[in-house]
């Protein structure tokens, strides 16, 4: 049963109806519903198109968070093999919000690094909603430059609210932790590759994606700040979420154009958590395609590459 | 109550309380409410001197506290694309910058200067938290990489003096961005063998910590300066209990190994001369105030009159 969105409303009812109906001719089979029914899908596949067709920057960040949206784990098992999960900061803990190991993706050796936000209750919690500690940052320090010692591409995907904002996680050196990761991102003599897979939250996604190529999932987001936040700092008033994310640009069409984003990765109709597969697919394509666009480049082109790519943002804003 | 309470002494009253506090000679201590001559506290840097409170500093102050003499020549910065989001909330955001810069008399949240400080000569960026609350713009971004770049062709160290609530929203997505580009900013100059110092004041928070105010080789603050990542209100939220007293203070950060020092703002010139010049290598520093140095090149004196953009006059 997929959870809908406040926006999905409409669509509910007619695919509910449809539901009911097909229902009652299983209890009664004398009954022929099935040319009602499919003229009810007929109807929801149009709305689908219609409403996926056009998200306002809102009901983006709302798909982006939805909780059937594949999340890091989903990826990790059906896009690499030999995933062999590494652990710890050697410092303090496991930050069970990041995951990463070492992997193939078509038969490449490759380290990859990603936001978990889990998928029930229990796992959430556990991972934390995908907010990472210093532990988690520190953790994928460790990993890039294990990968960069031995000449692994790095493979992150980003879906992170944001870093935790926590006491501890501020005692231990949270803001340090983000700048460091920042930093390893940007020494490394290996590919970096980055694909926003869902929410990409502030400086905890920046952390992970100051990389060669990011890529943007469709309905993926990517915001300096959380709609809700700049809403309740800039309107004083959280509830205008829809203003403030229509006035951050942080759709992948807009940071497509801003040239953060260098490849949007097309969503199947009504977004990812509709077809899962689908979407994990097509995330394995544009990894691989990127991979290939980097391969033959010396480690040190590719470092200069990634700092003059990011020295040169910001020379163009968008259209008027 | 009769009309002699409800009226002739009210009047009474705030006639003598005007005549107490003339605000132009004398500021109230923020913290200890002691009143101070401005003169005095001026001279004491904006620091109480009953107290020790540090109060803010202006951007211009500060450079002339640091450098000798106060003299120093500004470095030039590239300006950016002007509102590249179009950005609106209850106001323009075009608007809310021609009147910080009004108010201000400055173009951005960063000012860069080049002089000497104890005859040792520096680079040196300040960020003006009263400039939008010295939000990490991407003029900001740009001032931090042409401080980089100036410092490494004339092979000085870099000192940096952070203030600010984060990365400026206006500017969205690349807003954020000046995190990867300050801090390649901050990997040039370590390439390059020199020194990069940061002095954390009151307060730095969000984006801006989260990356060139937290990768210093030698890390100092202010007294009591608020450093952190979140803000206190986020977390309490966050977790449901109240914070500890001096919770992202700069003694707090320093008991958790997060700082190097915790130095008194009158002490810290003399302080970066000493670190600077050890790790330069180079003699031992003159310690006291030290005249102004020859001015040898196309330098603009900036004793008393700010430069005000044509466009905020």
């Amino acid at each position: 049963m997929t959870q809908y969105l406040d926006f999905e409303k409409p669509l509910a009812e007619i695919e509910g109806k449809a539901e009911e109906l097909r229902a009652m001719a299983r209890e009664n089979p004398e009954m022929d519903v099935e040319k009602e029914a499919a003229a009810l899908d007929r109807k929801a596949a149009d709305l689908l198109k219609s409403l996926y067709g056009d998200l306002t920057a809102w009901r983006k960040c709302q798909v982006a968070r939805h909780p059937e949206r594949p999340h890091c784990q989903d990826y990790i098992n059906a896009l690499f093999t030999e995933y062999t999960p590494l652990a710890g900061d050697r410092n303090f803990a496991d930050d069970l919000s990041v995951m990463g190991g070492l992997a193939r993706i078509e038969g490449i050796p490759v380290m990859v690094i990603g936001h978990e936000k889990g998928n029930d209750t229990k796992s959430r919690i556990e991972r934390n909603f995908g907010m990472a500690r210093p532990e988690g940052y520190r953790k994928a320090i460790r990993l890039m430059e294990l990968a960069n010692r031995f000449g692994l591409p790095v493979i992150t995907l980003v879906d992170t609210p944001g870093a935790y904002p926590g006491k501890g996680a501020e005692e231990r050196g949270q803001s340090e932790a983000i700048a460091r990761s920042t930093e390893k991102c940007l020494e490394l003599k290996v590919p970096l590759i980055s694909v926003v897979i869902g929410e990409g939250g502030s400086g905890g996604a920046v952390a992970f994606a100051s990389a060669n190529r990011v890529a943007m999932l469709e309905h993926s987001v990517y915001s300096v700040i959380s709609p809700e936040g700049c809403a309740s700092i800039l309107w004083k008033d959280a509830e205008k979420m829809r203003e403030s994310a229509e006035a951050l640009r942080l759709t992948s069409k807009d940071l497509h154009e801003l040239g953060v984003c260098d490849r949007i990765i097309p969503e199947p109709e009504g977004g990812a958590h509709r077809d899962p597969d689908t979407a994990i697919t097509s995330v394995g394509e544009a990894i691989v395609s990127m991979l290939n666009e980097l391969r033959d480049l010396s480690g040190d082109k590719l470092r200069a590459d990634r700092r003059n790519k990011y020295l040169a943002l910001g020379s163009k804003g968008l259209a008027a | 109550m009769n009309w002699i309470t409800n009226y002739v002494r009210p009047t009474i009253n705030s006639l003598f309380s005007r005549r107490e506090v003339p605000d132009n000679l004398w500021t109230k201590c923020d913290d200890c409410g002691t009143m101070l001559f401005h003169r005095e506290l001026a001279d004491n840097l904006n620091v109480c001197t009953n107290c020790d409170h540090h109060m803010a500093i202006g951007a211009r102050d500060r450079l002339k506290s640091i450098f000798d003499g106060g003299v120093f020549v500004e470095v030039a910065v590239p300006e950016p694309v002007a509102d590249p989001l179009h950005f609106r909330d209850q106001k323009r955001y075009t608007d809310r910058i021609k009147e910080a810069r009004k108010k201000t008399g400055e173009k951005d949240a960063m000012l860069v200067a080049e002089g000497e400080m104890g005859r040792t000569p520096v680079v040196v960026a300040v960020q003006d938290f009263s400039f939008m609350g010295g939000s990490m713009s991407m003029y900001v971004g740009n001032a931090i990489v042409a401080a980089a770049e100036r410092a490494i062709a004339l092979k000085r160290p870099l000192i940096l003096f952070s203030a600010a609530g984060g990365a400026r929203m206006q500017e969205g997505i690349l807003g954020l961005m000046q995190m990867p580009r300050t801090t390649i900013a901050v990997q040039m100059l370590k390439e390059a063998g020199l020194p990069y110092i940061v002095v954390l004041t009151h307060p730095t928070t969000g984006g801006v910590t989260a990356s060139y105010a937290m990768l210093g080789d030698v890390q100092i603050a202010e007294p009591n300066a608020l450093i952190g990542f979140a803000g206190a209100r986020v977390i309490e939220q966050t977790i449901g209990e109240k914070l500890p007293e001096g919770f992202q203070r700069a003694e707090y950060l320093l008991d958790h190994g997060m700082l190097d020092r915790v130095t008194m703002r009158t002490a810290l010139k003399d302080e970066l001369v000493t670190i600077v010049r050890l790790l330069m290598k180079q003699d031992a520093p003159v310690k006291g105030d030290l005249p102004a140095p020859e001015i040898t090149s196309e330098a603009t004196l900036q004793l008393e009159d700010p430069i005000v953009p044509d466009d905020a006059k």
